[in-house]
């Protein structure tokens, strides 16, 4: 295939992922008649003073409900990304350095976890938190999504190519005990692969509705991708919240897009790692 | 902890099992008690806060979310399995039966008051509640949607058309307003309760429940004629077919594509959200009638707020139901931040229905909505599968507006489904 009809596919295919993006930009600029009455993919006259004056009703609105719902998610994938990350890396690092009786039947189960959606677990997770009354808690939301059996299969292979048992050795002979080793030596090494499990752990968790629409019910606990939900839920009987939800998708997907920029060169810089090895 | 779950798993049993077809004696709690109450509707919690003011024994806190078919319904019964439920949920008339059937709601009808407050209730909207039945009450009434005619009134008068009154003049006009160019109106595929709603008009029952077996009819001879009607027009393409509420849909009322909207109340504001460039244009006049002089009208949504099956307060419950459905302060807050039509019959006096609506000319629209819900047939009944039925429907109405099969065709699709649906429940049906 010659290089310019490569170009023209991605070029459509980049204008097929980008559209929908760019009509929530545009039609973020506009008040809720301007949505139905000018033309979709571009701005109108007065576009920045309406997105402002936008952005300041759905931070109001509500009693500032989006910004608690926002800090909501930068705490459950935040904070839970962070912790699933250390998890899944000592468990793969585990699994890939130390020889222990049924280490590979191990390994299986929580490679069998890669199967099994996170949509059909939502249901028994529900009932096993009601039990111990953890239900409509923060908790609820926050324990299910410390657990990334794909973060520990990527952590296991990338433990295996890139921490050299020799180096372990050399560790160990210096008087340096395993967890110290782990957090001074690995973690290091393995640096491209944490990231990558960060990323994908966090934007999990950002875009995880189903277990919070189960599990939650105030709505000051919501992640910002129910709260929208909610909302837009809402709009035939309150319909000034249209040009909200739209506003706020657009504000929701901010994070994803900053998080991926910020760790991009440490990303990309592993996945070259992986491959030439 | 283990035995406070114990204790309340065994109170809950013991109630119901002896309950039977008798409503449960109903005794006030000893002490302070916080109610907890799920709804979706907007501004819920400023409306409750004026009740917690005046009833420091009886806290009741609001939990918001989606609105029911949305995800809400679903989180009940899952709630209700790991008995967990709140105290009181807003439910859809449509969606009462279900809950029912799956032995989510407790039967209210023994606490304080709430028999004594059918007077209070427009009748039909007490029927939805009662199932028809003696001694049952699962739910107190809280908002309703009797339907009328939205019309361009300034085009109906420039083209010099007779504003219809009956389908079959709505039908001439259709013809009349195509050859203009713009379509009298949409037919929405994915709302069946719309579509239920002109049945419901046409004195059609979908269901019946003789108290042991469900009687499925979507089929019946009143249905049939309001699918062969709306059929009629689709083949003509006299009506359009976006989908409703969407911006499209919003763009061609907004740019005077649609000449009516035969919908419920809470359209009101719907319009004039939606199409803000046609205000003091639209009317609003009765639905079109199947017979000439007659004053029928159908209903189109609605929601009772239920005690669910659990509480440990039903009485309590049960006085806040009343209070949030009948307290002229409570209903004139709800409908002012929620946008809610009371299904109370004071609901005439509010403030908010009295006036003439800028949007609409001026014109005291509520008056004409008043009228239309007292001409709603009490009787209708909602079965207890119908979300199942309506994705059934609406996917055959789909077809039919793709030109495979008809909407007919779609109704009986939704007949044998929702058999087998019941069948597969384990809820007897008639045949």
């Amino acid at each position: 295939m010659s290089r310019s009809a490569a170009m023209l596919i991605m070029g459509v295919f980049t204008l097929y992922f980008l559209t929908p993006i760019w009509w929530l930009l545009t039609t973020s600029t506009k008040t809720g008649s301007e949505i139905t009455s000018t033309a979709p993919l571009w701005f109108t006259a007065d576009s920045a003073g309406t997105f402002l004056t936008n952005l300041g009703r759905l931070f109001a609105y509500g009693d500032g409900l989006f910004g608690r719902w926002l800090l909501n998610s930068a705490l459950y994938a935040g904070v839970g990304a962070l912790i699933g990350t250390v998890i899944a890396a000592m468990c793969g690092y585990a699994l890939a350095k130390y020889e222990f009786r049924g280490r590979e039947a191990i390994f299986n189960i929580v490679l069998s976890g890669v199967l099994v959606p996170a949509t059909a677990l939502a249901l028994p997770l529900f009932l096993i938190f009601s039990r111990v009354e953890l239900t409509n808690t923060m908790w609820a939301v926050f324990l299910p999504s410390l657990v990334s059996p794909f973060g520990v299969y990527l952590a296991r292979i990338y433990a295996a190519a890139s921490v050299p048992g020799e180096l372990l050795e050399a560790a160990r002979l210096d008087g340096s005990g395993e967890i110290r080793t782990f957090f001074t030596v690995s973690t290091r090494l393995m640096a491209p692969a944490l990231v990558t499990i960060f990323l994908f752990q966090f934007v999990a968790i950002w875009n995880n509705f189903f277990l919070p629409l189960i599990m939650l019910r105030d709505q000051a606990l919501f992640p910002v991708t129910l709260g929208l939900y909610a909302w837009n839920s809402q709009i035939s009987q309150i319909p000034e919240l249209r040009s909200l939800v739209i506003v706020g998708a657009l504000v929701s997907i901010l994070p994803l897009i900053i998080a991926f920029l910020a760790l991009q060169r440490f990303w990309s810089s592993g996945l070259g790692a992986g491959s030439v090895k | 902890m283990i035995s406070a779950l114990a204790l309340s798993g065994c109170s809950a049993g013991g109630d119901s099992t002896e309950a039977g077809a008798e409503a449960a004696p109903c005794e006030a709690s000893e002490g302070p008690v916080t109610l907890n109450f799920t709804t979706w509707v907007p501004g819920m919690d400023k409306v409750v806060e004026l009740w917690n003011a005046e009833n420091p024994d009886i806290q009741v806190q609001v939990q918001t979310g989606p609105n029911g078919n949305s995800g809400t319904y679903q989180n009940f019964f899952n709630q209700i399995q790991a008995g967990n439920a709140p105290d009181l949920g807003q439910i859809e008339y449509d969606a009462l039966p279900n809950l029912r059937v799956q032995d989510g709601l407790e039967n209210i009808a023994a606490c304080e008051g709430v028999a004594d407050a059918q007077d209070q209730f427009v009748d039909w909207t007490w029927g939805q509640v009662t199932f028809g039945e003696e001694g049952s009450v699962y739910a107190v009434p809280q908002d309703s949607g009797p339907m009328a005619m939205y019309y361009r009134a300034d085009l109906f008068e420039a083209a010099g058309i007779e504003v219809p009154t009956t389908w079959e003049e709505y039908a001439a006009a259709a013809e009349q307003i195509k050859a203009q160019g713009s379509y009298i109106t949409n037919f929405p595929k994915q709302d069946v309760n719309w579509f239920a709603g002109m049945v419901w008009q046409n004195g059609g029952q979908w269901f019946a429940n003789d108290g042991e077996n469900w009687d499925v009819n979507l089929t019946s001879p009143e249905s049939e004629e309001v699918a062969t009607y709306w059929q009629d027009l689709l083949s003509k393409d006299l009506v359009s077919t976006l989908p409703s509420f969407s911006d499209e849909w919003n763009a061609s009322f907004n740019e005077g594509q649609q000449w009516t909207w035969v919908s419920a109340v809470w359209g009101a504001t719907t319009l004039s959200d939606g199409a803000p460039d046609t205000a003091g244009k639209w009317a609003v006049a009765p639905m079109p009638q199947w017979e000439d002089g007659g004053e029928a009208a159908g209903n189109w949504g609605g929601s009772s707020t239920a005690v669910l099956k659990g509480s440990d307060h039903p009485a309590e419950a049960a006085k806040f139901a009343l209070w949030l459905n009948t307290d002229p302060e409570a209903l004139a807050l709800a409908n002012e931040l929620g946008g809610i039509y009371p299904a109370a019959k004071s609901a005439t006096d509010l403030e908010a229905f009295a006036g003439g609506v800028d949007y609409y000319g001026g014109q005291k629209i509520y008056e004409v909505f008043a009228d239309a819900s007292s001409n709603v047939d009490p009787n209708f009944t909602w079965g207890p599968t119908m979300t199942q039925t309506y994705t059934d429907v609406s996917d055959g109405f789909g077809a039919a507006i793709g030109g495979s099969g008809t909407l007919m065709d779609a109704l009986e699709t939704g007949q044998q489904k929702t058999i087998d649906s019941l069948k597969s429940q384990s809820i007897p049906v008639a045949e």
